[in-house]
């Protein structure tokens, strides 16, 4: 029997772009926000892209572009798809807390091609975040040409500091979804390779 | 003893352009850093000439939208008395300490595409319709504050001295050393003014005495102060920090 792999190609290729293009907003955005920090610390310069000021805003302003195309081909492809109806259905709460408990007692499994609820509601959680980012990001690049947005943030200076911590709240998935695939190294193959899921769809 | 000098076989003015050109690669070249080393495996990593004109092509590429997204009719926000940030900050490309005073004798000239010529006194220029704006100054560094600002709204000014307004560019030359050039379509927005006065007096030396211009559609570098000079002109004339590598249209 033929299964469908784990993830389908055209998702291994947007996550990887993805990858590149949310690394340099990061690492670039940093020495932005060096330039005129509004916390009471700076990112350590060897973190950063760009060298200076006009480099890191010259690799921004041209790695949103890579990152917006990235992130409305994927909207694109899940809609039409079926991948955000058929594999990030958003979770109950029981659902969570279930999993949650599960996951933090180390018994959650960690099948391929199927995402469990913590799993679902941090993916979410996560493609909301990187709209949410773009939508600041054009609010504060554009706060007179698109007033309107700056405006639903509640002005330029409010909208850089959600800019801000949205940024932080993609590290921290980053950073937990870099631990869990150094737990589970399979699913960082399964997103290079095809391979087949684990399991089959039962619901 | 002979006096007399050598004539060089190139002139300064010559080489200019390809000085410019040598001088923005080598500071977009020090934007590579180990962050930028780890993202561009695979890239010439002796020279990165090939990453220094892609950056560059994509800031052109955005100069394009931006001009794009831009509508002369569309306002920056306006604020009450009450917004406004005190003590407000100085910036500059040099400390507080150097602040540059008037120079006597001081008048604005006027050049390139315009029909009147003549150098403009300040009292001419008091005698031009003015205009008041309470606006937020936004930093390219990401720091904004609300200030204000009144004198003759450029289009005014532009048009009293016939100048060309299907022209591309307006260019500003300043006595502190700066420089900075603008698109005729900013230019003409109605809160684009040549400023006379801060915080309903007239401009102290730090903040742009006696004439600067204020264009709150644009970051804060791009509102030159302590201006000698303005000119029309279809020729791409760049700026102080736009040759280093800041996005020339630099609109917001």
């Amino acid at each position: 029997m033929h299964r469908r792999p784990a993830h389908p190609v055209a998702i291994r290729v947007m996550h990887w772009i993805g990858v590149y293009a949310m690394g340099c907003m990061i690492f670039s955005g940093w020495e932005i926000y060096n330039a005129s920090p509004s916390l009471p610390f700076v990112f350590p310069a060897w973190a950063t892209l760009g060298g200076w000021l006009g480099g890191a805003l010259a690799w921004h302003l041209s790695a949103m572009w890579l990152l917006f195309a990235d992130g409305i081909a994927y909207l694109v492809y899940g809609f039409a798809s079926g991948h955000f109806r058929r594999d990030l259905k958003p979770p109950r709460p029981t659902e969570v807390v279930h999993d949650l408990g599960a996951a933090l007692s180390f018994r959650l499994k960690h099948d391929l091609g199927h995402y469990n609820a913590v799993q679902r509601l941090l993916y979410g959680g996560v493609i909301a975040a990187v709209i949410l980012q773009v939508m600041t990001g054009l609010a504060i690049w554009k706060p007179v040409q698109f007033g309107w947005l700056a405006g639903l943030f509640g002005g330029y200076p409010i909208a850089r500091g959600i800019h801000l911590a949205t940024m932080f709240c993609i590290v921290a998935f980053v950073l937990v979804h870099v631990a869990m695939v150094v737990m589970f190294p399979r699913t960082l193959k399964s997103m290079i390779v095809t391979v087949p899921a684990e399991i089959e769809e039962s619901r | 003893m002979s006096t007399q000098r050598i004539k060089p076989a190139v002139s300064m003015a010559e080489i200019k352009p390809e000085l410019e050109g040598l001088r923005r690669r080598g500071l977009l070249r020090s934007a590579l850093t180990l962050g930028a080393l780890t993202m561009l495996t695979g890239c010439d990593l002796s020279t990165h000439s090939g990453v220094d004109a892609a950056l560059e092509a994509m800031l052109r590429f955005d100069d394009r939208v931006q001009a794009a997204l831009f509508s002369r009719k569309r306002l920056a926000e306006t604020y009450p008395a009450s917004a406004i940030t005190r003590p407000f900050r100085f910036n500059a490309y040099y400390a507080e300490w150097q602040v540059r005073l008037v120079p006597d004798n001081w008048v604005l000239n006027v050049g390139g595409l315009v029909a009147d010529k003549r150098p403009w006194t300040l009292q001419a220029l008091m005698a031009l319709p003015q205009q008041g704006q309470i606006t937020r100054h936004i930093c390219i560094e990401g720091w904004s504050q609300i200030g204000q600002w009144s004198g003759v709204p450029l289009s005014v000014f532009l048009r009293r001295v016939g100048a060309d307004t299907s022209a591309r560019y307006v260019y500003f030359k300043c006595f502190d050393g700066y420089f900075t050039s603008i698109d005729m379509a900013s230019a003409l927005q109605p809160q684009t003014i040549l400023a006379l006065d801060f915080e309903e007096k007239p401009l102290a030396p730090q903040w742009g005495a006696p004439l600067r211009l204020r264009i709150p559609t644009k970051l804060g570098f791009k509102s030159a102060k302590n201006l000698e000079a303005i000119e029309v002109t279809n020729k791409y004339l760049g700026g102080y920090w736009e040759n280093q590598g800041y996005d020339w249209f630099a609109g917001v």
